[in-house]
C-alpha cells in the first residue's frame, strides 16, 4: 500500500511516517481493520473523497465494494453524503486529508454530522508535519477548529495497536467522531495490552523526574525520548491523552500534580490543541507548574521531508530529549 | 400503522387545492402572530407541499421516523413555515402547537432543526439538502427499500458549490430514488436573484437528471410531474417548479422586497380575506 520514498532529503510519499527504521510496523491498519468490522457489522459504509489510496480505505473497498463511495474530490459531498447514509442507520467512515476535512467541509461537519449526532465517523489522514507538502496538506490547526464544534469526538492515536481500537471503538460510539488517521506503514509504539478507552487519557510510563503529556504519533516520540532520558538517570513520566474532545482533564490534574517539570507535545500548533487545553485545565485546577510545549509555532510551514520538517520546527527526537533532561 | 399515499390513487385536484388552501392559512396564522416570516416562499410552496404530502409521498403520521418513509428534504431551512403548516395538516404535528412559531423555547423555530417530528435535516446553512438527500437516497437502496427521498432547494441554493458537488453525486450514484425539486422564485435575501444561474433545466439535465419545468403553482402540474419521476431507470429527477412568492395573496405577491415580509398588524385580517377571495 505504501509508496514512500526512503532518499535521504527528499519529500517521502504521501504520510509515510517517519521512525520506522528499527521497529515494527503495520500496513495500512485503518483499512484492514475496517475490513474486518465491515464484516461483522454489515450497517457500516465507506467513503472517500478521492484519497481511497493515500488514506488506506482500499481493504475496505476491496473486501466490501457495494457499500463503498467515491465522491470524487468533493469534500463537502463527501461529509454531506456520509450524513445522509448515516440517517437511513449506516455508520458512515469516510477519508480524506485532514486539512480538506477541516479547512473546506467544517460547515456540512458541524450542522449535517454533529448537530443531528449523525454516525460519521472522519478519518482524517496527515496530521501535522507528516505530510511534506506544504501548508496546503499539514493540518496544523486542525484540533483547534474541530474543538469548537459542539457534540464531535475527537480522537489522535498514537500508533498501529491505537488506531486498530479507535477504528472499533468509533462503531459503539454515539454521533460524530474526528479522527487523526495514520496511514501507510505505522509503527507498532504500544503493547497488546494498551487499551484505548474514549475520553480516558492513559498513563504509558509512570515516571518520577519530568511528566510528558502527549497525544497523537508525538507519544511514540515521547516514549522513545523518554528511554534515551532513562539512560541519563532521568526517569519521565507519559500520559497519552488520545481524545482531545472530551478531554479528561482530571487525569491530566492527577498525573501533572505528580511531577516538578511538565512537557506538553503535540504534532499540531502549540496554541488550540493539547498545550491549550492542558495549562487550562491545570490553571483552572490550581496547579501551576514550569512547562514546556513541544509543537508547532502559529505558522504555515515550508515543504520537505518530515525529518527536515522536524528539526526545523522543533518537534523531532532530540527537541524533546533537551526538554526532559535540560529542562529547556 | 396507517400509510398514507399508499398505494398511489388517482389525482383528486379539488382535494390537493384544499389542502394547499389550508396550508396558505395555516402559514398566514403563524406569521400573523409573529407579525413577521418567510411569508412569501412559504405560501408559494404551498401547492408542492400539498401535491407530495396528500398524494405522492408514502409515510405515517403517526410514526414519522417509520424507515420505510418517503424523504422530504427541505433544504432551505427558513421556508419552516411551509413545514410546519405541512406537518400539522398532515397530523405529524399538532395544530395546536403552530402558534408557537418563532417564539422562546418553541419547537418550531424560525429555521428548521431536526429535533422537530417530521423535519429530516438542520436546514438553515444553505447548501445541504441536496447532498444529505443523496446520501440518504443511497441508504435506502442499500437496503432495498422502496422509498424514496424528495429534496427541495432554491434557486439562491444553486449559488452554493455543494448544490453542484451533490447534483454530480446523485448521478454518479445512479440515484433514481432521487426526486429534486427546485424552487425557482427568482428572489434572495438582497433582492432578485442576481448571480447567473440560468438556465436551471438545461444545467441539471446536462448533470444527468432527468427534468422537466413546470409551474410550480399548478397542483395539475406538480402531480403530473411527480407521477412521471416514479420510474425506475438509473437516473435521479428533477422538477423545477417557476412559483411565485406570495402566491394566493396579491398583495404580498406585489412587494418588492417578498424574501423576509414584516406586516403591519392592522393588515393581517385584510389579507387573510384576500387569501379567501381569491383562492376559496
Amino acid at each position: 500500500m505504501a509508496e514512500a520514498q526512503t532518499v535521504s532529503g527528499r519529500t517521502r510519499g504521501m504520510g509515510e511516517l517517519i521512525d520506522v527504521a528499527g521497529k515494527v510496523t503495520e500496513i495500512a491498519p485503518f483499512g484492514h481493520t475496517l475490513a474486518a468490522l465491515a464484516s461483522e457489522r454489515p450497517e457500516i459504509v465507506g467513503l472517500t473523497a478521492d484519497m481511497g489510496r493515500y488514506s488506506d480505505i482500499l481493504p475496505f473497498r476491496d473486501a466490501h465494494p457495494k457499500r463503498f463511495f467515491n465522491v470524487g474530490m468533493a469534500e463537502q459531498s463527501l461529509i454531506m453524503t456520509a450524513a445522509g447514509l448515516a440517517k437511513t442507520g449506516k455508520i458512515a467512515y469516510c477519508t480524506t486529508y485532514s486539512v480538506f476535512i477541516t479547512r473546506r467541509a467544517y460547515d456540512f461537519v458541524a450542522l449535517a454530522c454533529a448537530h443531528s449526532m449523525a454516525n460519521v465517523k472522519i478519518f482524517a489522514g496527515m496530521p501535522g508535519l507528516v505530510n511534506g507538502y506544504g501548508a496546503t496538506h499539514q493540518a496544523t490547526e486542525d484540533l483547534n477548529m474541530m474543538r469548537g464544534i459542539a457534540d464531535l469526538t475527537i480522537i489522535d492515536p498514537c500508533d498501529a495497536t491505537e488506531l486498530k481500537q479507535v477504528v472499533r471503538a468509533v462503531a459503539d460510539i454515539p454521533g460524530t467522531v474526528y479522527v487523526r488517521n495514520l496511514r501507510g506503514k505505522v509503527p507498532v509504539e504500544l503493547g497488546e495490552d494498551y487499551r484505548f478507552e474514549v475520553g480516558k487519557a492513559k498513563v504509558l510510563r509512570p515516571g518520577r523526574d519530568v511528566g510528558i503529556i502527549s497525544t497523537g504519533y508525538m507519544t511514540a516520540r515521547a516514549l522513545d525520548a523518554g528511554r534515551i532520558a532513562q539512560e541519563q538517570g532521568i526517569d519521565a513520566g507519559v500520559l497519552h491523552v488520545g481524545t482531545i474532545k472530551p478531554f479528561d482533564a482530571a487525569s491530566v490534574i492527577a498525573f501533572a500534580k505528580r511531577f516538578d517539570r511538565i512537557v506538553i507535545a503535540e504534532n499540531h500548533k502549540t496554541s488550540g490543541g493539547l498545550a491549550s487545553l492542558v495549562v487550562e485545565a491545570l490553571y483552572e485546577a490550581g496547579i501551576v507548574k514550569p512547562t514546556i510545549k513541544i509543537g508547532l509555532a502559529d505558522s504555515f510551514f515550508e515543504c520537505g521531508s518530515q525529518e527536515y520538517l522536524e528539526a526545523k520546527y522543533g518537534v523531532d527526537l532530540s527537541r524533546f530529549v533537551r526538554a526532559i533532561v535540560d529542562a529547556q | 400503522m396507517s400509510i398514507l399515499n399508499h398505494p398511489p390513487s388517482e389525482v383528486d385536484l379539488s382535494a390537493l387545492k384544499g389542502r394547499a388552501l389550508n396550508l396558505r392559512r395555516k402559514m398566514m396564522a403563524m406569521a400573523s402572530g409573529k407579525g413577521e416570516g418567510y411569508i412569501a416562499q412559504g405560501l408559494a410552496m404551498a401547492d408542492c407541499l400539498a401535491s407530495l404530502y396528500f398524494h405522492e409521498m408514502r409515510y405515517d403520521p403517526q410514526d414519522p421516523e417509520w424507515p420505510g418513509r418517503d424523504r422530504f428534504v427541505l433544504s432551505t431551512g427558513h421556508y419552516s413555515i411551509a413545514m410546519y403548516a405541512v406537518l400539522a395538516e398532515a397530523c405529524i404535528l399538532s395544530p395546536d402547537e403552530l402558534p408557537t412559531y418563532g417564539l422562546n423555547g418553541s419547537r418550531l423555530p424560525m429555521s428548521t432543526f431536526d429535533e422537530t417530528p417530521g423535519v429530516e435535516m438542520v436546514g438553515g446553512s444553505l447548501g445541504h439538502g441536496l447532498g444529505q438527500a443523496v446520501g440518504m437516497a443511497m441508504g435506502l437502496r442499500l437496503d432495498g427499500s422502496s422509498a424514496r427521498v424528495f429534496c427541495e432547494f432554491s434557486d439562491g441554493e444553486l449559488q452554493e458549490g455543494s448544490t453542484w458537488e451533490a447534483a454530480m453525486a446523485g448521478a454518479t450514484f445512479n440515484c433514481d430514488n432521487l426526486v429534486v425539486l427546485v424552487d425557482c422564485n427568482g428572489i434572495q435575501a438582497d433582492g432578485p436573484v442576481t448571480v447567473r444561474i440560468e438556465p436551471v433545466a438545461d444545467k441539471l439535465s446536462a448533470f444527468g437528471y432527468e427534468t422537466v419545468e413546470i409551474n410550480g403553482n399548478s397542483v395539475e402540474q406538480l402531480t403530473s410531474a411527480l407521477a412521471a419521476a416514479r420510474t425506475a431507470n438509473g437516473k435521479p429527477k428533477a422538477i423545477v417548479m417557476r412559483t411565485t412568492p406570495g402566491f394566493g395573496i396579491p398583495t404580498i405577491m406585489a412587494r418588492d422586497r417578498a424574501h423576509f415580509v414584516r406586516i403591519d398588524p392592522s393588515e393581517w385580517t385584510a389579507l387573510a380575506q384576500e387569501l379567501e377571495t381569491h383562492n376559496g
